[in-house]
């Protein structure tokens, strides 16, 4: 199976996602250059962490308008799988193929860390290896994370199973909702209406051995593999 | 065609946190601005653009907005001004 990672001006989580694909997963990697319009017969998008654009106007605003990013919202459109981490979940937001926008931090403060999330619907593309209910450690590192939706939006996801994952374990109760940067209802990935596209902002490519400090990130890639590849 | 400066206020949308805005609000308190009762925090953007005239001029940069200048989800924007340079 082939993963087709882009690289947008200022992308740097790029190689970090084609070492998960290729090292931790097992399966092959290419580059897509944001100023082509190739999506080189990959299987999967990853739209990477970053600050493409140098996150000018708003985070992804720019990037969203990119000449790859057209073909990657008629690959989405056609049911093509998507995964936009961290910046990519900014981008996929602003191109519309997400409901809801990442807005500055709460604490107005660039976080950095470790956090685990509840996974709350393992019936998705992206999570089918995992356990509902499962919790995970995964890195996150953004300034603009907190997601912000309207309360019928917010409602409608939850209603629809469309709520990936929730940061929990706050100081006070492990499985208490806890959000590191102020998101809505602590929710830290969703999946849009058809199931093909996955926003998260932490970073499941970072964690995908033990020598990271955690391999609980390779569930979604193997996960995009047995459905894709299936 | 003619050129025409359009100012445009982008600023959160009511309701929506507004952390940084909150913050300068405590720093006025600080400063003894006890009757502050709210800050927004937004953003200002010129837009130089050639015209047939002043309708077109707005009518466009209104456009922008909506595509790109400010966030649908999250944003309210206003034409501020529409001067003709």
């Amino acid at each position: 199976m082939k993963f087709g990672i882009v690289t947008f001006p200022a992308s740097n989580c790029d190689y970090d996602a084609y070492q998960a694909v290729v090292e931790g997963l097992g399966e092959d990697a290419v580059f897509l250059w944001h100023k082509e319009h190739d999506l080189k017969q990959s299987d999967v998008i990853i739209l990477p962490g970053g600050f493409s654009y140098g996150d000018y106007l708003r985070a992804g605003a720019i990037a969203r308008f990119s000449p790859v990013m057209q073909d990657v919202i008629a690959f989405a459109k056609r049911g093509g799988p998507v995964l936009g981490i961290c910046n990519g979940f900014q981008i996929a937001c602003e191109a519309g193929l997400l409901p809801g926008a990442l807005l500055r931090n709460a604490s107005l403060k660039f976080v950095c860390e470790t956090v685990q999330l509840r996974v709350e619907n393992s019936d998705t593309l992206f999570t089918n290896r995992y356990e509902r209910g499962a919790i995970i450690r995964v890195p996150i590192a953004h300034g603009d994370g907190r997601y912000t939706a309207s309360d019928e939006t917010l409602d409608r996801l939850e209603q629809e199973g469309r709520v990936a994952f929730r940061y929990v374990g706050g100081p006070a109760d492990a499985d208490e909702w806890w959000s590191p940067n102020g998101s809505m209802r602590a929710i830290g990935g969703v999946v849009n209406e058809a199931g093909n596209v996955l926003g998260l902002m932490p970073h499941p490519e970072r964690a995908v051995d033990p020598l990271l400090g955690s391999a609980d990130g390779l569930g979604v890639f193997e996960s995009m593999l047995a459905r894709v590849a299936a | 065609m003619n050129r025409y400066r359009v100012a445009v206020h982008i600023t959160p949308r009511r309701g929506i946190l507004d952390p940084q805005g909150r913050t300068v609000a405590d720093a006025l308190h600080t400063l003894g601005f006890a009757a502050v009762r709210d800050v927004h925090v937004g953003r200002h953007i010129i837009v130089d653009v050639d015209a047939a005239d002043r309708g077109a001029a707005e009518r466009s940069t209104r456009e922008m907005c909506e595509r790109l200048l400010a966030n649908p989800v999250t944003e309210d924007f206003e034409i501020a001004s529409v001067e003709a340079s």
